[in-house]
């Protein structure tokens, strides 16, 4: 480990320099976790807002169920998703296998569950606070779903948050699908995997510092945002 | 402003999405870890994507599972390092034809400590036989890749079950080369690796190379293109080309010129 402080600051530096490379790399990951995590929530929101408020036999299984797949290995959905779009796979002949989309699609199926598993619980507590006036109002369960959503926009966007925390930070997953293929589906994370591999362990942890700050930058921008609605939502009160 | 961000980042990929679509040709290579670590791609693939306009897109796992890929046609060609499973795949219809493209050797590497005392010696057998006397700590790839069938391949006259002291001396790491070679120099075991993932390797801390020099540590690769008949995604005239070319003048006079501090790493070897 001789030697390691200063290899790491030179890797820094090297990052710092705004190598265009490097920064193609990290907008890739960006554009990827982001867009999984939009589609994840079109999915996962109404979704987890429905099982909030519906009745029916099974709904505790489907709770447990969605709940425990928010710790889906990453590397199972890999597979799964590299076995439907192989070209052996039912989803082959669309060529996706070793494409961003084959990225954004595996990070979909991750952080779904996390997205709808949230909601749900955010949704289930707001609609017996308002179960009194939804039924006054004569609004059934089902229809109250975009209003339930509407009114916990702040407390889901924690639930954004998390599902984009699991997609930025994940490797098993988009290894398998994407390839690591330089300049096509090269992101932070296979990136740092592929210089560990290669022993360069001070460039690996210094990009591995870089995955930290997006990660704090996104939740920053975002929870700045989220203060400033909460406020202007006081204000209109 | 997050919108803004979203748009930005929508436009974005939707453009990088298109200019895919609408990009020159490229093939999928199903190829090695130490083909791709040591540098070998990055350097030789510039000439032949400027020569021909084709795009190179490789994607670096075991042989094993570059196999397994490409038997399911996720690849046009497949650039591995283990003979007889390359045979086996064109005998058993998935591949075109083999062609031989260069080779390098295998080394084993260990402790300066050597505590099966094998150093400066040529017989990796013996060597191999030294480290199971003394017990003393081995990585093996552990992955069914090329350089791990290469291990079992010389593990076999010495006749000891590797499943029987798996987990004790002998630990298989399921990882790549580079991943198995951290494993070794962080519990000073000893290893084989292929000698341009060595050279390339960063991370050595007290391992050296033990033994070299053995006719049994030589390291062929080999490349096939994938029988389109199995799977008419196949760019098979891309890939047909690619293969012409590595095994042509310029690919061979590209990768025999590709060195990493002085030594080179790669010996072309088309006929």
């Amino acid at each position: 480990m001789q030697g390691f402080s200063s290899e790491f600051s030179a890797a820094l530096a090297l990052i710092f320099r705004g190598d265009a490379e490097l920064w193609s790399i990290v907008l890739l990951s960006l554009e990827v976790s982001i867009l999984a995590v939009l589609i994840s929530a079109v999915i996962g929101m109404p979704l987890g807002a429905a099982l909030a408020v519906a009745r029916f036999p099974g709904r505790r299984v489907l709770i447990i169920l969605m709940n425990a797949l928010m710790g889906l290995p990453p590397v199972v959905v890999g597979l799964l998703v590299y076995l439907m779009l192989s070209r052996s796979g039912p989803l082959g002949v669309f060529e996706l296998l070793y494409t961003p989309t084959a990225m954004i699609i595996a990070q979909v199926v991750l952080v779904t569950p996390i997205i709808s598993a949230l909601t749900r619980q955010v949704v289930e507590i707001l609609a017996e606070e308002y179960a009194e006036q939804l039924r006054s109002l004569g609004v059934s369960r089902l229809a109250s779903v975009p209003v339930l959503l509407w009114d916990a926009r702040l407390a889901l966007v924690t639930a954004l948050l998390a599902g984009f925390g699991r997609a930025i930070a994940e490797v098993g997953a988009v290894i398998i699908v994407g390839g690591n293929i330089n300049h096509v589906t090269r992101v932070m994370t296979t990136t740092i995997a592929l210089e560990t591999s290669k022993g360069n362990l001070a460039l690996a942890l210094a990009l591995g510092a870089i995955l930290i700050g997006i990660a704090v930058a996104v939740n920053a921008m975002v929870s700045t945002l989220t203060l400033r609605a909460e406020q202007e939502g006081l204000r209109h009160a | 402003m997050i919108l803004n961000l979203i748009r930005a980042n929508v436009l974005l990929f939707g453009l990088s999405a298109l200019s895919v679509a609408a990009e020159e040709p490229f093939i999928v290579v199903q190829s090695t870890t130490s083909t791709q670590n040591s540098g070998l791609f990055d350097h030789i693939l510039p000439g032949f994507e400027a020569e021909t306009g084709i795009d190179v897109r490789v994607v670096a796992v075991g042989t094993g599972q570059a196999i397994r890929n490409a038997i399911n046609g996720d690849g046009d060609v497949l650039l591995v390092h283990s003979k007889p499973a390359e045979e086996q795949f064109v005998s058993d219809g998935w591949g075109v034809e083999r062609f031989d493209v260069m080779y390098n050797d295998f080394v084993l590497v260990g402790p300066k400590s050597d505590p099966a005392a094998v150093k400066g010696g040529d017989d990796i057998v013996a060597a191999l036989t030294a480290i199971a006397e003394t017990e003393s700590t081995f990585a093996s790839r552990g992955d069914d890749s090329g350089t791990h069938k290469a291990e079992l391949r010389l593990w076999q006259p010495i006749g000891i079950d590797l499943t029987d002291v798996s987990g004790t001396w002998y630990r298989e790491t399921g990882s790549g080369m580079g991943a198995t070679l951290n494993v070794a120099s962080g519990m000073n075991a000893y290893t084989l690796t292929d000698r341009a993932t060595w050279q390339t390797f960063g991370n050595r801390g007290n391992l050296e190379v033990l033994i070299e020099g053995d006719p049994r540590l030589f390291n062929q690769y080999g490349v096939i293109l994938v029988n389109p008949e199995k799977h008419p995604g196949v760019r098979s005239a891309a890939g047909q080309r690619f293969i012409e070319w590595l095994t042509g003048p310029d690919g061979q006079s590209a990768i025999g010129s590709y060195t990493q501090d002085g030594v080179q790493l790669f010996f072309p070897n088309a006929n």
